[in-house]
């Protein structure tokens, strides 16, 4: 390699600042669902025993097991930027591609999760759900706002990484470039972390 | 010059210590669900709190490299993770105390 085209790439690219801009981008997510976090804390410090009441409709199991792919998905999001660095191609699409659908297994669950609830008649505005108590209703209407803003995340970030798919399959993210999939990957991460928190907070209420 | 290679030295995390903090998050995630079995009454959203935000931890500074990123990374984080602390504990003296 000649030191022109090094240096071209250097006047082209700033990987700090390009990371500098995602991060900020994650702490205006954070304050999004930070506002969300308040209104839940305020609630259940208000509520203490609806809320307690109310998070027994939800299956433990199946949040765990959301939690666990959810945390696998990160690993193997984090490795792919590894085996890119390493200029292993394939392995990286196999990482990122596993990621996917580690994702589409977490969505699957939660609409089989969403949907029960609403055939036992737990959905906003219900005529079931408006019968509870305050508590309740306020705990129930948090639980579908919350983590269906959070399953978008991961829908867009199911997009996110399939398009880094692509990128890395038509080698304009490869082992020189990868800016774009560690971009990718703190996105991903940010969607697990909510969900490390949503999690405890919705499900593990005695 | 010097600098340039500088630029290019990106840090590069083994696939073992990946795992090791992907277990070490199994791990956390087996204690909080078990504690939330136990009946500890008031603690269950402390404890609960405390083991989400060590596991955040561990996604932050290891899966989001911020360990190894220069410094001005971690205080842009913990501007933003205090400015929301802020946020949650000035709201609460609004609701606690009224």
């Amino acid at each position: 390699m000649t030191t022109a085209t090094i240096e071209s790439a250097h006047t082209h690219r700033d990987d700090v600042g390009s990371k500098i801009g995602m991060w900020l981008f994650l702490f205006t997510e954070l304050i999004l669902f930070g506002g969300l976090f308040i209104v839940y804390a305020v609630y259940r410090f208000k509520f203490p025993e609806q809320f307690q009441l109310a998070a027994k409709e939800l299956d433990t199991l199946v949040g765990t097991v959301n939690t666990i792919i959810l945390l696998t998905s990160s690993l193997t999001v984090a490795m792919s930027i590894t085996a890119i660095q390493q200029g292993k191609k394939h392995l990286s699409m196999m990482l990122v591609g596993m990621t996917i659908i580690f994702a589409i297994v977490f969505l699957v669950n939660k609409y089989f999760e969403w949907s029960h609830k609403i055939s036992v008649g737990i959905y906003p505005q219900s005529p079931e759900l408006l019968n509870k108590p305050p508590g309740e209703i306020l705990y129930f209407g948090l639980y579908y706002v919350m983590t269906g803003l959070h399953a978008l995340h991961v829908i867009i970030g199911m997009v996110i990484l399939l398009f880094n798919l692509v990128f890395i399959a038509k080698g304009k993210i490869n082992q020189q470039s990868y800016v774009k999939l560690e971009a990718g990957g703190l996105y991903w991460h940010l969607v697990d972390i909510i969900w490390i928190f949503l999690f405890p907070l919705f499900y593990l209420i005695n | 010059m010097s600098q340039h290679e500088e630029q290019h030295t990106q840090h590069s995390v083994s696939y073992g210590k990946y795992i090791l903090i992907w277990l070490g998050l199994l791990a956390f995630t087996g204690i909080t669900v078990t504690l939330a079995g136990i009946n500890l009454g008031r603690w269950v959203i402390l404890t609960s709190l405390v083991i989400a935000s060590i596991k955040s931890t561990l996604v932050l500074n290891i899966f989001m490299h911020l360990k190894f990123e220069d410094k001005i990374f971690r205080i842009f984080v913990l501007v933003a993770v205090a400015t929301l602390a802020i946020f949650i504990s000035l709201t609460f003296f609004d609701y606690a105390f009224y």
